[in-house]
């Protein structure tokens, strides 16, 4: 029996498992959407039972995330969910508090101020810079056209 | 319902940041730096707020709502201080973040165990 190079192909793709592209994208909606449901929960909880205004709520259910995200870095947990989870926990802002938290505890060994300190921003300080950069941007252009 | 919303935009903006890393040649901190710039110019152009306010932390939890605070707060520098909040403005309304995580980094660093290379 011969089959055509077109035959072939559709039966290779019957036969392979789904793509890890969309198991992968699966797996990121599924954990990056818990991760800010239970971000949604802390905001909850901080208006509600603290009384914090909507913007303070805000800035502390950041803080939250990222010291919990520290906290399962410095165990090594994190890395195991990070592992699975791809973009899932890396596009939260618990991909910036372990950016942070991986280089200071994996340079400690080269001391707490030339390792750890130095090294601290190593991954994340892109991220500050442009971001930094960008909202200078926006600043000027603000400030020029009388946007504020 | 608002679980159910941040649930969705939060998915969602992960699962781009997914397809980046799977069909291009980007790597982690380079997605990073691009959420947080594209944040930054959708905050800019008033196209975040709105999304942050139906979604929650949906909106706010991902790096663009980073980005988003950043433009926010450098907006409300300069109206509040003038000129001088272009300087002020975009760390002023990074410095949560940035400090928790910081100090949080740096706790985690004098107790946890460096890794063997």
């Amino acid at each position: 029996m011969s089959i055509s190079k077109k035959q072939y192909s559709k039966m290779a793709e019957k036969a392979s498992p789904p793509s890890p592209k969309l198991k992968n994208s699966l797996k990121a909606f599924l954990i990056g959407g818990l991760i800010c449901c239970i971000g949604q929960g802390l905001f909850e909880v901080y208006s509600i039972y603290f009384s914090l205004s909507e913007d303070n709520a805000k800035i502390c259910v950041s803080i939250t995330l990222i010291v919990l995200t520290a906290v399962l870095t410095g165990i090594g947990v994190f890395d195991k969910i990070a592992k699975h989870a791809g973009a899932g926990t890396i596009v939260p802002i618990t991909g910036f508090a372990n950016a942070v938290v991986s280089p200071a505890m994996e340079f400690t060994a080269e001391g707490h101020i030339l390792g750890t300190a130095a090294n601290i921003f190593k991954m994340a300080g892109p991220v500050i810079v442009y971001g930094t950069a960008a909202a200078f941007v926006y600043g000027l252009i603000v400030y020029i056209f009388k946007l504020y | 319902m608002i679980f159910l919303k941040a649930f969705l935009i939060g998915g969602l903006i992960c699962v781009i940041g997914q397809i980046l890393i799977d069909t291009t040649k980007l790597t982690p901190a380079r997605i990073l730096v691009l959420f947080v710039v594209l944040g930054v110019v959708l905050g800019g152009v008033g196209l975040y707020e709105p999304l942050s306010k139906w979604a929650g932390a949906g909106a706010n939890v991902p790096l663009t709502g980073f980005g988003n605070v950043l433009a926010q707060g450098t907006k409300k520098a300069i109206g509040e201080d003038g000129w001088i909040g272009i300087i002020t403005g975009p760390l002023s309304s990074g410095a949560a973040g940035i400090t928790a995580a910081l100090l949080s980094g740096l706790a985690v660093s004098f107790v946890a165990k460096p890794k063997e290379k």
